[in-house]
Parts: structure tokens; sequence; C-alpha cells
């Protein structure tokens, strides 16, 4: 008798278990980390969503989308959360993305009209280096001087190919030319912004590829103001982030409430400080203290993602023939 | 047949061999079956063959050569602290690249303290940037682990054999002819196969010290294949292109690597009575202490760049170190589970299959095997659940390699000179592990579980791939450090790693020689 009030309790439990509902969003690492934004975003959605949300961190937007194809129609993700402009149409021609239902008013430096993919936050690409430095003012300075760079390696790194895209979006047809003169600046070329980070913090060269926000960091989680980063006056090519949920999620509506709740306040409010970049909808709080502090771009650069995607493979033979040299 | 005259059988072996390799391939063979038809190797992805093949000869040639006088030094002397030097030098090896990387550029970057010295009597700052950074950060990583191979050639030669040789008053060369060479003609080849075989998947190296898309390696251009492009066949067909270079490397190795073993011994304590000059002394000497510099200036970086962010690291790191050690010892016990079967395999005539499949581990890029296995795992299970079992056994996998290396000779050794003897007195199976074989092989068996564990505590291969947010190892958690800016912490949790790794290996290979050589 024991055992099956023990075996009824036991089932009553997972049936109980099972009645909450779990929504599995993927993302990439440092969303999921301690020090990234997904605790208090797992924390404040699930608070009124009635249900486990499960953050999964996926190697970097690349490796996501890589996951996602990997996974195809079977995939357990509901949302996919971390993908950039850059990347969107690749999503997109794997069928596997539905169309969303988000509306916001954007803080965004344009206006934003996709079917698909809903951002949640934005920011500059920009060499960052010491605040005492004399900084260039654009690409042909940079070339002109002696000044040293690290970037990131466009194909094992997003980062990597936002600088190809910048130079394409701004230069064109002249984009070689451009990378010629900047070859012997070019001090290295990491697998990823960490290593490019690190290099630079450690005094290894003046200028690293990093964003407009990464002073912010310095100066916000460390009191530290001697980072900064330079303003080039071809303009700055942005990254948006952006999320979508998967036409075979299982939890389709709670995917919606997610998706709306990403543009909410409450998760919105916690990006500057956590992701470092600026939020897709500006908080009722505004930003928090030390990103006015923050350079801003005259002119803002982004190809649509046609033009990225048509681009992503000339812009990577340019660049490699011009650095291989 | 070979197995009849000794005591154990090859059966074993065999069976386990073929598991370990199908177990590779048939990654492999999933990201075929997964692929659609591909773009195919382009002229690209034949100039990083070629800037991979170039690098790794390099790499392996300094390595081993300047290993040779090293191991030799650490043979012949006898000195306060020469323990600890041998662990510490184990050291390097296990580091996620990022923190090594870090740590050599501390010592030899353009702001590193040889350029700050250098810069005091006037001269420019070096320029690390290019092949010979590659190549030197390289040997920073396999120095140490080719001098412990070739360390355990010269120890593996019977104490005997060197009192005799000082009762005949061999001299240098004599002694160089008798013993030595013979039995670097042994060692060396399988070392610097072994350390070809490192440099053939390197990437992350190759690319931030290579200073840019020139020193493109195979691996650079699998995970292009797979990230950039999410083209499969090409990264298959380059993964292939990487397991015939370290198969073609491995069997020249093993051709060349010929000869008899030295004989049985007591098992005494070696005692050296050449090399007592003052030139031998000097000689060895220097070699010491510029092998210690090189690796140790580096470490000591490492250590002060990290006691800072010791405290502030936070729960989860340490959560991820725990997970870190679990799978280190699971990866420990599987490795030898596998390791010692295919050792006997081979030492009883079986070589030539089993030793490759032992090689597939390095052969075969981490990121092929993940992606492999997540194809594999994922219809029937859930790939995050089984994230710390499969860890622990592909990173089994990948020191399958070393342990068979350092197994191999010793279990060969013994057979030959037990064997017979063990058999009239009916000693066979579990009664001759026991008595004869482990007893005489645990030196080697400390020394591979040591290597095993510190290279699975160090490793950040296949937990990328199957991690979600709970289940981190300590390396990964190193790099979301790292990608949250939390540099200080990262270097804590970095010099948490390089304790941990060092610790387990010192503890395994302590306990493994307990006896021997004090």
């Amino acid at each position: 008798m024991k055992h099956l009030v023990l075996a009824a309790g036991l089932l009553g439990a997972t049936a109980a278990y099972a009645d909450t509902p779990e929504l599995i969003v993927y993302t990439y690492d440092s969303f999921v980390s301690d020090w990234g934004p997904g605790p208090a975003v797992e924390k404040a959605f699930e608070a009124t969503c009635g249900c486990d949300l499960k953050l999964v961190g996926a190697g970097d937007g690349a490796a996501l989308l890589a996951r996602v194809k990997l996974e195809g129609a079977r995939s357990d993700a509901d949302v996919v959360l971390g993908l950039d402009t850059n990347l969107t149409a690749a999503a997109k021609e794997t069928g596997l993305f539905a169309d969303h239902s988000v509306s916001a008013d954007y803080a965004l430096p344009f206006a934003w009209e996709d079917a698909t993919f809903a951002p949640y936050d934005w920011g500059y690409f920009a060499f960052v280096h010491k605040a005492d430095a004399v900084a260039p003012q654009n690409f042909g300075e940079l070339a002109a001087s002696d000044l040293k760079i690290v970037i990131q390696d466009p194909r094992s790194s997003t980062p990597g190919l936002g600088l190809l895209m910048w130079v394409k979006a701004a230069y064109g047809d002249k984009a070689p030319e451009v990378w010629d003169g900047l070859a012997d600046n070019v001090l290295t070329v990491t697998k990823g912004w960490s290593e490019a980070y690190g290099l630079f913090l450690e005094g290894e060269a003046d200028m690293v590829l990093s964003y407009t926000t990464s002073p912010a960091y310095h100066l916000i989680a460390e009191e530290d103001a001697s980072k900064a980063a330079a303003v080039f006056d071809e303009g700055h090519y942005m990254q948006v982030e952006v999320a979508g949920k998967l036409a075979n999620s299982d939890q389709p509506e709670l995917a919606d409430q997610f998706l709306a709740f990403m543009v909410s306040d409450a998760f919105q409010s916690v990006i500057p400080t956590t992701n470092w970049m600026y939020p897709a909808v500006t908080p009722a709080e505004g930003l928090p203290k030390g990103f006015e502090t923050l350079v801003s771009p005259e002119k803002s650069l982004l190809l649509s993602e046609d033009e990225a995607a048509a681009l992503r493979d000339v812009a990577l033979d340019e660049w490699l023939t011009a650095l291989s040299r | 047949m070979a197995d009849r005259a000794q005591p154990l059988r090859s059966r074993w072996g065999l069976g386990v061999a073929a598991c370990v390799a199908a177990l590779i391939l048939g990654a492999l063979a999933a990201v075929v079956w997964r692929a659609e038809v591909g773009r195919g190797i382009g002229p690209a992805d034949w100039a990083a063959i070629r800037f991979t093949l170039m690098q790794a000869v390099l790499s392996a040639l300094f390595s081993v050569v300047l290993a040779v006088p090293v191991a030799r030094a650490l043979a012949r002397r006898r000195f306060v602290g020469r323990r600890v030097l041998i662990a510490l030098m184990g050291a390097p090896f296990i580091l996620p690249v990022i923190v090594a990387i870090l740590g050599i550029l501390a010592v030899f970057g353009r702001s590193g303290w040889l350029s700050d010295l250098l810069g005091l009597f006037g001269f420019e700052p070096l320029q690390i940037y290019g092949l010979h950074g590659v190549v030197l950060a390289h040997v920073f990583f396999n120095l140490p682990l080719a001098t412990r191979l070739i360390l355990q050639g010269w120890q593996e030669i019977p104490a005997e054999r060197f009192r005799l040789a000082a009762q005949i008053n061999a001299d240098r060369r004599a002694m160089w002819q008798l013993l030595e060479a013979p039995m670097l003609r042994q060692v060396v080849p399988g070392a610097l196969a072994v350390v070809f075989a490192i440099c053939l998947s390197s990437f992350a190296v190759a690319l931030t010290l290579g200073g840019g898309p020139r020193a493109t390696t195979i691996e650079l251009a699998i995970y292009q294949a797979f990230r950039f492009d999410f083209d499969l066949a090409r990264a298959a067909l380059l993964s292939g292109v990487q397991l015939l270079l370290t198969g073609a490397a491995a069997l020249v190795a093993l051709r060349v690597a010929t000869g008899e073993g030295f004989g049985a011994g007591l098992d005494r304590p070696v005692r050296r009575w050449d090399g007592q000059g003052a030139l031998a002394r000097v000689l060895d000497g220097t070699c010491l202490i510029a092998a210690a510099l090189f690796l140790l200036l580096p470490l000591s970086a490492i250590v002060i760049a990290g006691l800072p962010g010791l405290l502030s690291m936070g729960a989860s790191v340490w959560l991820a170190a725990g997970n870190s050690v679990l799978i280190a010892g699971v990866s420990t016990l599987v490795l030898l589970a596998i390791a010692l079967p295919m050792a006997v395999a081979v030492a009883l005539g079986r070589g030539g299959l089993v030793e490759l499949s032992g090689l597939l581990g390095l052969a075969v890029s981490p990121l092929v095997i993940g992606t492999g296995l997540f194809i594999l795992i994922y219809p029937v299970a859930d790939p995050f659940a089984l994230a710390l079992p499969v860890t622990a056994v592909v990173n089994a996998l990948m020191s399958l390699p070393f342990a068979l290396r350092i197994l191999i000779p010793r279990v060969r050794e013994v057979l030959a000179r037990y064997g017979r003897l063990s058999l009239s007195l009916d000693m066979r199976g579990g009664v001759f592990l026991r008595r004869v074989l482990l007893p005489r092989l645990r030196p080697q068996i400390g020394f591979a579980a040591g290597l095993a564990a510190a290279l699975s505590m160090g490793d950040l291969g296949v937990i990328a791939l199957f991690a979600d947010s709970e289940t981190a190892t300590l390396p990964l958690q190193i790099y979301r450090l790292m990608g949250a800016y939390r540099m200080e912490a990262a270097s804590g949790g970095a010099l948490l790693l390089l304790c941990l790794s060092m610790g387990a290996f010192y503890i395994l290979d302590r306990g493994g020689r307990r006896h021997a050589e004090t």
C-alpha cells in the first residue's frame, strides 16, 4: 500500500511539474552568464509568465545560427535571441522562423521594419583606445598613422564581420584600397572579441575593435575613465541584436509573450549595464548615469540584411587579399 | 599467434580500440551524413593546409630538439626543487589558449618585460607577431611535454646499465653510442609525431600570434566552414585532410622508432656516474635555467595577474571549478580503462591499427567530433543532460595518444622480460596484471593519469557545444568572464585553473613514482 501512495505522490508531483510550461530560449554565452542580462531577465519574466524560462547559451551569434541549423525543425528551442542583422538573411532562409507580433517605440536611429525578427539592443562598432591618446578621425587617418590595432577574424567572430561591413558600407567598391592602407596597422587578428580586448588591455595594441559603449563598462563598473572610443567621420556601422520565434515552437503563445516582454521596461532596463549596449527601447528611467559621457557618431551606417548577405563573401575575399600580402 | 606465448591477451585492447575508432569516425561520418553538397576545398584552404604543415613541422622540430638537452640534464642531475620543476613544466600544456598567450605576451610582447628591459638600453620592443611567434608559443606549450616523454625514455634505461657503463669506465662518447643514442632513436620519433599532431589542430594560437589571416590553419578553415558558411561537407573534408596528415606522421614515427629495449633491471633507483665533469655541469645547468626561465616567467605573469582577481570571482566560478574537477576525474578513469588494454594489445604486436585509432582523438578536430556527437545524440537524448559525460569521454580520447606513448614502451618491456617467466609459473590474466605488470607500470600510469587529468581540466573543446547556462567548466567560465569585460576575475579563474591542473598532475604523477628516484 505504502508503495502505491508513494507512486501516486510521485505521479502527482510530476504532473504538477509538467503543468508549468517550459520556454526554451537559445542565446549567446555572455547573455546567460552571471554577469550578463540572463539572470535578471529570467527572474522578471518568470514572475509574470507562470512558466519556466530556460536560457541556453551556445557560443556567439554565428554559433547560435549554426546550432539552430544543425537541429533543424526538431529543435527544442522556442525563441532564438542574439542574431544580428548580418545573420538574419541566412536565418530567414532556413524557413525555421515565424513572424512576430511585437510593436514598440524603438530608440533606434532608423525605423525598424522586420516581420520576423524584433530588436532588443544595438550599438556602434568603434575603436577603443586609451583616453589620453590622440585618436584618428577616420579610416584614412588611421591608415596613415603608425597606430597598431587588434581586430577579430570575420570568419570566427561577429564583431570581425561587423568591421568588414563597416568598411564596405562606408567605402563600397573602394574597400580593398582602405584595407590595403590599414594592413600595416593591423597588429594581429584574433578568434573572438575576448582575445582582442584582452590584448588591448595588456597594452599590446593602441586600439581594439569593440563598441562605443565599451568605455561605459570601465566607467560605471570599475570607475575608470581611462578608456574612450574614437569617432570616425565616415560614420559608424551598427550592430542591431535581434530575437525571433521558431515556427515549430511548442509554446507559440509563450514565445510571443516573451518577445513582447523583451521590449518592455523590465527587460530593457537591465541591458545597458549587463550587455553594455544601447537598449532598443529607452527605459522609463532613461539610460544609466555614465552613458551620457559616451561618444555619439553623427552618422550611423547599416547595410540591409540582403545587402549584407550579398556582400559577405566579396568583403571577406577583399579582406583576405589585402591582409595576406 | 603472438597471443599464445604471453600471459595476457590482446582481445580486450582490440575491442576497445575498435570502439574508440567507431566513436570518432562515427562522429565524422555523422557530419558527412548531415552535409549538403558544399563548395569543396578551395585555394584558400590549400594555403591554410600549407601554413598548418609548415608551422606544425617547425614547432615539432624546435620543441623536441630543445627538449633533448633539457631532458638529459634532468636525467643526470639531482637537485633541490627538481620534482617541482618537472611538475611546473607540465603547466603550460593545460592552460586555456588565451591565458597562455597573455602570459607569453606579458614576457615577450610589445609592452612585455623583455621589451621593457630592451627599452632601457635603447632597443626597439620585440616583434612577436608572425610565424616565429606561433612557433615560440607552440614550443612554450609543447617543450614540457616533449621533455617529459624523452626524460621517461632516459628513466627506462635500467639502473644496472648505468652501473655497468660506469664499471667499464665508459666515456661520454661510448655512453652516447651505447645507451643514449639508441634510446633517443626510439623515443624521439614518437615525441615528434605527438607534438606535430597537437600543433596541426592549433587555431587560436596561430591566428593571434601569427598576425593575421596569413596564419590561417586547417582548424580555422573548419571553423569557418562550420560557422561562417555552414558547409558541413567542407568541414568534414578538411577534417579528413587533418586526419590524413596526422596519420601519415604517426606511420612515419612508428616506422622510424625501432630498436630493442634495454633489458630488465631490478627496478632500483637510477644512479648516474657520468656527466660529473665541470663542462657537463655547466651545460646541464644552463639548459635547465634557460628552460625554467622560458617556461616559468610567463607562468609567473599569469600568477601575478591572477592574484588580485581570486577573491572577486563569485560562486559560479567555484561551481565551474567543481565541474572541471569532476570531469577531470571521470575522464582520467575512462582514459586508463581505454589506454591500458590498448597499450597491452600494441605491446603484444597488434601495433599499427590500435595505435592509429588511439591517435584519432588528436587527429579529428574537436569541433567536428563535438558536432558529430551532437548530431548522433540529438535524436535519442537531450544533449544538455549529457554535457558532462560526453565531455569526460571526449577528453579521455584527446589524451589517449599521449597515454599510449607513455605506456607502450614500458608494457612492451615488461612483457618481453617477464612474459615467459610468468607463463612458466602459470601466472596469467588478472594475476599477472596485479603482480607483475601494474606494479612495474605505476610511474607510467601516474604520469599518464596526471597528464589526462590536467589536460581535461583545461579543455574547452566539446563542452562549449553542449553546455547550457548551468553546466560550465572552468575554462568556459573564464571565457565568459572575459566576454563580460571582467578581465581581473578571468585572470583569477586562470590562476585557479593553473593550481587545480598542476595539483592534479602533481598528485597523480607523484603517486605513481612514490618509491623511485628521490
